[in-house]
């Protein structure tokens, strides 16, 4: 079965300016909404309380909301977590409580009023606000020392203008991520992080293989302009870019719809990084070699000094 | 053509027999299990106490699966939950005096299989539930302290050599004595310089007054602070020992925080309680010369006393210098008082303890001593519209009594309330005194039933994605799409395999991470395959395709995966927990694939095609 043909020859590079238009309005709409309404961060980063619980019957949200504004807890944040059952509830500071003791509390006040539903606990969380600050901190270094760590392979394997084409599509995938999180306004937790580091990964995986294939076609193919023989080389590895993206989102896919509602956001966040990253892999990064003027000369492997030395009288 | 040499297939076949022997213990059911570990002080004889325990199970008609020695403890197996609970209560009342009974899952192992070390996956609390809980040392305290022991030593030395008139004030790192006169200064510093020959010293007149600076040096500073957070992780412990929790976790987190993790503990209200008591006594002597009463009016506190309250409200005054203090105790035991039948804790002290408390003792027959007990509480409240954080000290004289004759080293106190507070006293007293106030700034508590939901949830992930992944292989590269599926089920193996063997943690992340190694891994055979295609379409040989398909996609695969591994890389160091999980699944995932794609395939593809006449592939 083939999806793809081999004598395929999409003219990407032709539609690199209608490709830079699209990425842009997609970067300027992202930083938009990340600027102005920012993420939704959850209790990791923010610090605070939750408690999500289970009852054994389906139940109201009011009556647990008013069990809770009678314990005290009047500004919790009540709503349902994945299915009637589950409740997740979210507690903010209150005063004269110990903060640490607050989720035992609103289980108590929840156990005690319970009107014959049983209820479990089935997680709690409590953020101080100094270890939410700090995680905010190592979050973005760990980010940047991805990128970084990338750059220096990337330059050292290939060459700088391709390390910088790498480096600028994973920009390009992380600022289109987050700023679906900051549209959609979906929680922003600990493990959407970790998938955003796992698609800087991935998406460097697919722009490598272009990159591979281009270096590759500047030795052998004597003749062609750059443009042309980047065209070429995202033709041949085309079929390995879907193919790939195709097996991952399946797999990303079941984990959605399966894997519960604890690591929702980050399967969403690898789902949209995988989709982001795949047109990236083809178009930001092709386009960025472009623009930086890479030519044949750069690619040829490094000729031995020695070795003409040597061979002269 | 295409045929590998012997070892490379000997290689093959090994791994995936190691793997597959390593990965076997998962398969396994967790049988749930008591473990009886003794409590300080006593000792453990584990046949006679495995006898005793089965005869009380027997009488309470609770069958016990199997018994037996583990790791220094008694491991009592049971068939199934609710046998595990009913055998508990069988046995807390015959045995918790001298033994914590912890409730655990231990895997039902062949004994071959146990006898090679192989056990399942590691799993972490966001699977098998279990409390979390980040401690913060407040090391300022931590110093506040020891600059406070070190003005009581100078004051002390000082009264020694019989040199008055100084006044003695605490600095954020060290103590000021100020004289009227530089002579006096002079000496004291001498003497002062000469005891404490860890201190720096520095000194200066001022306003017709003459003082001394003794400083703690950094160096000593920041083992001031090591030694607080490591004897603050000892005393956390102890706790966690006393609890009665199996495979407790305490750890250090930087350099000023502790995380404790106890697997399958369900409330965490009692455990928190517990770590972060700061509860203590000390023992000081009651000030008879000054009258109470004309404190209580509004009359100034002698100097060298401090007024407390009785648990019943009474005001009394208590000399400043403490006899001992907590730290100084080296076992303590709950009971009840001989003579009067009230709760009481028997207390045993460490060699200084017992000779100050001699000394102090014999100087003071038939005055009387009071015993204050210490407590901190950290409490939230509204200050200027913002919600902040007090410790609240909470100090209470316990019991005063006259001392009737000299003691040392073993006495008791009285004055509980009830015989539970002596209990939990006692437990405090012995675990030993925190060396600084702690504070827990992130609590993560997982119920047993979210646990197994994710289990599930995550298992079922894994097989569906898997199972979808393998058949579009299939119907896109046929036989070599089988081989690649084969490879992707060998990948897991090892995966499984090598989680097991290093015992890393899995966690919920974890699995998403095996989840999407499923889906990345045959990746490197895709980039194989289209090569290979691709060397069809040009007119090459089945044979020279399979060989140029394999060789030219290689550094392309090792490339592109040697990026993934630096993102895992940095996920790992710099994650917390779960994070921690995802990385290490990505990182072994990502090792194995390459290796399952890359030599495991073509190990399969040579069998298949290698060696003979082939005139086209089914690719």
């Amino acid at each position: 079965m083939e999806l793809i043909s081999n004598k395929l020859n999409i003219d990407f590079m032709g539609r690199r300016k209608i490709a830079l238009i699209v990425s842009s309005l997609f970067i300027i709409v992202s930083l938009a909404s990340l600027l102005t309404q920012g993420l939704k961060f959850g209790i990791d980063f923010t610090g605070g309380t939750l408690v999500e619980v289970g009852y054994a019957q389906p139940v109201e949200l009011e009556g647990v909301r008013s069990a809770l504004a009678e314990g005290g807890f009047d500004k919790a944040i009540v709503q349902y977590f994945g299915n009637s059952q589950d409740v997740l509830i979210n507690v903010p500071p209150t005063d004269g409580k110990d903060a640490n003791k607050l989720s035992d509390e609103v289980f108590r006040t929840l156990k005690v009023a319970n009107q014959g539903n049983e209820v479990k606990l089935r997680r709690a969380e409590f953020v101080g606000p100094q270890v939410g600050e700090e995680l905010t901190e190592d979050g973005g270094l760990a980010m940047i020392y991805a990128l970084g760590g990338i750059l220096l392979y990337v330059a050292f394997r290939f060459e700088y203008r391709f390390a910088i084409g790498s480096v600028v599509a994973l920009i390009h995938d992380v600022i289109i991520t987050l700023g679906v999180f900051s549209l959609l306004q979906i929680e922003f937790d600990l493990t959407v992080l970790a998938a955003i580091l796992a698609v800087i990964g991935y998406s460097l995986n697919d722009t490598i293989v272009v990159f591979d294939r281009i270096r590759e076609n500047f030795r052998r193919v004597r003749h062609g302009e750059t443009v042309e023989i980047i065209n070429v080389s995202l033709n041949q590895t085309l079929s390995r870019t879907l193919m790939t993206s195709v097996t991952t989102l399946l797999v990303l896919i079941a984990l959605l719809f399966l894997g519960g509602e604890i690591i929702f956001g980050f399967s969403l966040a690898l789902i949209i990084g995988v989709v982001v990253g795949t047109y990236s892999s083809i178009y930001v990064a092709g386009t960025t070699l472009i623009l930086l003027g890479v030519n044949r000369t750069d690619m040829m492997p490094v000729e031995k000094e020695g070795a003409d030395q040597n061979a002269a009288p | 053509m295409n045929r590998y040499p012997l070892w490379k297939n000997v290689i093959v076949i090994l791994v995936v027999l190691v793997s597959a022997l390593y990965a076997l213990p998962n398969i396994y059911d967790q049988d749930p299990s008591v473990e009886m570990s003794p409590l300080r002080g006593t000792v453990m004889d584990i046949p006679a106490l495995q006898a005793q325990a089965s005869e009380v199970l027997q009488k309470a008609d609770i069958k016990l699966k199997a018994a037996g020695p583990r790791n220094g403890k008694l491991l009592l197996r049971f068939a199934d939950p609710d046998q595990q609970l009913h055998a508990v209560d069988a046995l807390s009342p015959v045995f918790s005096e001298k033994y914590t009974l912890a409730l655990t899952t231990v895997p039902d192992l062949p004994g071959w299989l146990s006898s090679m070390n192989a056990l399942p996956m590691f799993l972490g609390l966001d699977l098998r539930g279990g409390v979390h809980v980040v401690i913060d040392v407040d090391m300022d305290a931590a110093v506040t302290q020891a600059v406070g022991r070190y003005r009581d030593d100078l004051r002390d030395l000082l009264r020694k050599e019989k040199i008055r008139g100084a006044r003695l004030s605490m600095l954020p790192n060290g103590v000021r004595a100020t004289f009227k006169e530089v002579g006096k200064r002079d000496l004291a510093e001498n003497k002062a310089s000469e005891q404490f020959r860890s201190l720096k010293f520095d000194n200066g007149e001022e306003g017709g007054q003459a003082w001394f600076d003794a400083l703690i040096p950094p160096a000593e500073m920041t083992a001031l602070k090591r030694f607080a957070l490591e004897q603050n992780i000892t005393t956390l412990r102890n706790r966690v020992n006393q609890m009665g929790v199996s495979e407790p976790i305490i750890q250090q987190q930087g350099e000023r925080r502790i995380v404790v993790q106890l697997p399958g503990v369900s409330d965490p209200s009692k455990i928190k309680e517990i770590l972060q008591a700061t509860a203590t006594l000390e023992y000081r002597l009651v000030d008879t010369q000054h009258s109470v009463l004309d404190v209580v009016d509004g009359g100034p506190v002698p100097p060298a006393s401090k007024l407390y309250k009785e648990r019943n409200g009474k005001p009394i005054l208590l000399k400043k210098r403490v006899i001992v203090t907590g730290n100084q105790i080296t076992d303590a035991k709950s009971g009840l008082d001989s003579r009067s039948g009230s709760p009481a804790v028997f207390i045993s002290l460490d060699a200084g303890g017992a000779r100050r408390m001699m000394d102090m003792t014999t100087e003071n027959v038939g005055q009387p001593m009071a015993v204050v007990f210490i407590e901190k509480r950290t409490v939230t409240r509204e200050k200027d519209g913002k919600l902040i954080k007090v410790k609240v000290p909470v100090e209470e004289v316990i019991s005063v009594a006259n001392i009737l004759e000299p003691f040392g080293a073993r006495f008791q106190t009285t004055g509980l309330d009830s015989t539970e507070e002596a209990r939990d006293l006692s437990l405090l007293l012995r675990a030993g005194a925190l060396a600084a106030p702690i504070e827990i700034v992130e609590e993560r508590t997982i119920g047993p039933s979210l646990g197994q939901d994710s289990i599930d949830q995550g298992f079922r992930s894994v097989m569906v994605g898997l199972l979808v992944v393998m058949i579009f292989m299939a119907l896109y590269y046929r036989v070599f799409g089988l081989v690649a599926d084969l490879a992707l089920l060998i990948n897991l193996l090892m995966i499984v395999a090598v989680l097991s063997m290093l015992q890393a943690t899995l966690t919920l992340p974890g699995i998403a991470g095996i989840v999407l190694t499923v889906g990345m891994a045959v990746d490197a055979n895709v980039l194989i395959f289209e090569r290979i295609r691709e060397e069809i379409a040009v007119g090459s040989t089945p044979q020279a395709s399979i060989k140029a398909g394999y060789e030219k996609a290689l550094s392309t695969i090792v490339d592109a995966n040697i990026t993934t591994l630096i993102a895992a890389v940095v996920l790992y160091s710099f994650g917390t927990g779960p994070i921690k999980g995802f990385a290490v699944t990505l990182f072994i995932g990502i090792l194995s694939s390459m290796f399952t794609a890359i030599m495991g395939s073509r190990a399969l593809i040579n069998v298949i095609y290698g060696g003979r006449r082939v005139k086209r592939l089914s690719i």
